[in-house]
């Protein structure tokens, strides 16, 4: 296991930098077309993830966080879906001018995920250790025997108990926390370059989600890993992520080193959320108020978006060059950039 | 109670007199659910997993009672044998007095829109051959209560109060990301106005904005109509936030069940207080210190330790908790908990 696959991360013989690049996302553009019309899903994305860090990815739900996965690995059905613009290099290259049979050697192998729901990627009709094996003998060259050997030790790994015994269990005989560690188990067993991990730990108590993420940093350790998480979870993000960034309506708002992201906000969006957190840390109990706070109003349609900023329809301190002029970058310090006319003004109200 | 409510929940119990809103909605007494499972090679005895062992607890009108635990441990074979979506094996189930494990298909159903659930996997939950419009818009049409444009419009303010566009009522399930098929989960079970819903995992793959938004509707709703919730999830702090009492399981049994004050000031089982150390801060700065990690092994449910569950992984566990089972006893207040050294 140690050695299976030294060669790919060393990238012929380079020497690695501290910070090298791995993946970037570069205006990715991915639309659907409907029969509303078209939904620009994802909407000149950039992000990048250097090797060994773990980049987290927050946003509200629809804003396109798991499209923009998706289009990483080429996983989006076309039609509807196109990828309408923009390039995804993965070490330099562009995944997108790959042929399919490049693809393939790169999916599961150099790039892995861990999908958003379980169900959407475990086959009901095959046995969970068929599912993992295949995949280890697949990506890792493995004999079978050998296979099944390495997924058992891959589900003690994720905590599952009896893994021998659940290894001849079809996916409906887990439960869902069950059945999301069993992705994460097939998504790990390749040692990935990147991991793309699409809300991993939704389904599992903060006791076994500790230990999950523990071993995520651990495979960082060991091999470099890269880590996209993608996750609701701002606890989930203040405990693993480096940077953060924040998507809304198909776009970055904000981006931002994970401590800034917390610490001095400066979207508005970035702001409502981090108010919507309720938090036993701070609830006291009594002195906590009965009603939880929430952003006003609703995300805009995304086949037809307003003129100028996404979210100035539901922003409280959006005047009307907000409304006209989608609002340009500024850089507040080095690796924390905002999409907002007014980001110098509204500062520390969050 | 509002006079002009639009729809009152499909209760019966008419609310009034001391002794009924005494009665518990809901009363589940020993509830044991074990499923076979798949032989093994060479062994020929079917050997059985009780997902859930013996549980018992009640729900008030308007209550809601929160149900936590590790991963596996039995919560949603216990949400869905309550409402016998899967046949419990033995034990009571009673919904507004009546028994409900004897009846049948036919006889079942006229408790079937009374009690609703918010299934955990969205995905596997929504039929992809409907639009979200009919799947949200059936207990109408079920019911008869009301067609046409009235019906589209029913639909249309419950996608609203779930934070969904309703112009995209006519998109199939697939066309959604994963947190609006989980709120179109829950318009799907407000739409029929029960009385009780189950509620598993209804807000985690939401932003926290939005899960803010759908808290506050489930207890405006209870505010306003009296709707009881069994809510599951991973989330201490919504649990906290949503929950009268709350009831922690541990491999099939409650552990430890009491009011959340109680619980999140005076933790009594060791299980809780692991649970209750582990909860990530949504702060860098804070510390990691408080946290007890569990060592041991996780315990199987085809073949549980003796004694108490949690004995191979509980840090104070001796002698006695390894051959006796701790029973589930009132210490004060009403505080329930199952441990033989606390
Ligand atoms: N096949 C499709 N056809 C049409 N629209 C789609 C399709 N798939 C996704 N969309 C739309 O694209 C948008 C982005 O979806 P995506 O799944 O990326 O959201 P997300 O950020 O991952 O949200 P969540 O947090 O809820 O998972 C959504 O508004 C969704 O409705
Ligand atoms: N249909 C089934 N056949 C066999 N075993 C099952 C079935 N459904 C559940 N189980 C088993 O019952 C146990 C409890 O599962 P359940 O889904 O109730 O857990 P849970 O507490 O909801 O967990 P999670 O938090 O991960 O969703 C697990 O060991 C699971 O494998
Ligand atoms: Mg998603
Ligand atoms: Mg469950």
């Amino acid at each position: 296991m140690e050695n299976s696959n030294a060669a790919r991360t060393d990238n012929s013989g380079e020497t690695l930098r501290q910070s090298e690049c791995v993946l970037s996302l570069e205006d990715l553009k991915t639309h659907f077309i409907t029969r509303e019309g078209l939904v620009k899903a994802v909407d000149e994305v950039s992000y990048h993830l250097d090797r060994g860090e773990t980049l987290g990815v927050v946003g509200e739900s629809g804003c396109g966080k798991s499209v923009a996965a998706l289009s990483i690995l080429r996983l989006i059905p076309q039609p509807p879906g196109k990828i309408a613009g923009g390039k995804i290099l993965f070490k330099g290259r562009n995944i997108l001018s790959l042929a399919e049979r490049e693809m393939q050697a790169l999916r599961g192998n150099d790039i892995s995920m861990i999908f958003q729901e379980p169900m959407t990627s475990l086959n009901p009709v095959l046995t969970i250790g068929q599912q993992i094996s295949e995949s280890i003998r697949l990506h890792m060259g493995y004999s079978r025997k050998d296979a099944l050997d390495r997924a058992a030790e891959m589900l003690t790994l994720v905590k599952i108990p009896e893994p021998l015994r659940r290894l001849r269990e079809y996916p409906h005989h887990l439960s869902g926390g069950m059945r999301q560690r069993v992705m994460i188990a097939m998504a790990l067993s390749c040692e990935p370059l990147v991991l793309i991990a699409d809300e991993p730990t939704t389904a599992l108590d903060v006791t076994i989600q500790a230990q999950i993420l523990e071993l995520m940093v651990e495979l960082k350790e060991k091999l470099g890993t890269a880590i996209l998480m993608i996750t609701h979870d701002l606890g989930v993000i203040a405990e693993t992520a480096r940077r953060v960034v924040v998507m809304y309506a198909g776009r970055v708002v904000e981006e931002a080193p994970v401590d800034m992201l917390f610490g001095d906000p400066r979207h508005p969006y970035t702001m409502g959320l981090l108010a919507s957190v309720p938090r036993l840390d701070r609830s006291a109990l009594a002195a906590r108020p009965a009603r939880l706070s929430e952003i006003k109003g609703i995300v805009p349609s995304l086949h037809e978006l307003p003129k100028g900023c996404f979210f100035a329809p539901r922003c409280p301190h959006a005047d009307a060059r907000c409304h006209s002029g989608y609002p340009l970058w500024d850089q507040i310090r080095p690796g924390h950039k905002v999409a907002c006319w007014y980001s110098r003004q509204i500062k520390g109200e969050a | 109670m509002s006079q002009h409510a639009p729809q009152e929940p499909q209760s019966q119990a008419s609310g009034g007199t001391a002794e009924e809103s005494a009665r518990p909605l809901l009363e589940v007494t020993d509830l044991v659910k074990s499923f076979p499972l798949q032989k093994g090679l060479f062994s020929r005895r079917e050997t059985l997993v009780k997902a859930v062992d013996g549980i018992s607890l009640y729900i008030q009108p308007g209550e809601t009672l929160g149900l936590v635990g590790e991963s596996g441990c039995g919560k949603s074979t216990a949400g869905k044998s309550i409402l016998r979506l899967i046949e419990p094996t033995s034990g009571s189930i009673r919904f507004e007095g009546s028994e409900i494990t004897g009846l049948s298909r036919t006889e079942m159903r006229r408790y079937r829109q009374r009690m609703q659930i918010i299934f955990q996997d969205p995905y596997s939950s929504l039929n992809p051959r409907m639009t979200a419009e009919a799947i949200v818009g059936e207990p109408f049409v079920i019911n008869g209560t009301s067609r046409g444009r009235e019906r589209q419009q029913r639909v249309a303010s419950l996608f609203e109060r779930v934070g969904l566009r309703p112009d995209t009522m006519g998109k199939y399930p697939h066309e959604f990301s994963g947190g609006q098929r989980q709120r179109i989960g829950i318009a799907r079970a407000l739409a029929s106005m029960p009385g009780l819903i189950i509620c598993d995992e209804p807000v985690s793959a939401l932003d926290v904005s939005i899960q803010a938004q759908v808290i506050n509707l489930l207890m405006d709703l209870q505010a306003e109509y009296r709707m009881s919730y069994l809510f599951i999830a991973h989330d201490l702090a919504v649990v906290e936030h949503i929950s009268d009492r709350i009831a922690v399981m541990y491999l099939g049994r409650i552990v430890e069940l009491t009011d959340k004050r109680t619980l999140f000031t005076n933790p009594l089982h060791p299980y809780t207080e692991a649970l209750l150390s582990a909860v990530p801060i949504p702060d860098p700065a804070a510390g990691r210190e408080r946290r007890i990690i569990l060592r041991g092994d996780v315990p199987s449910p085809i073949d549980p330790p003796p004694g108490c569950h949690f004995s191979t992984r509980c840090p104070e566990a001796t002698g006695v908790c390894r051959v006796e089972t701790p029973v589930l006893t009132e210490r004060f207040g009403g505080h329930q908990v199952a441990c033989h050294l606390r």
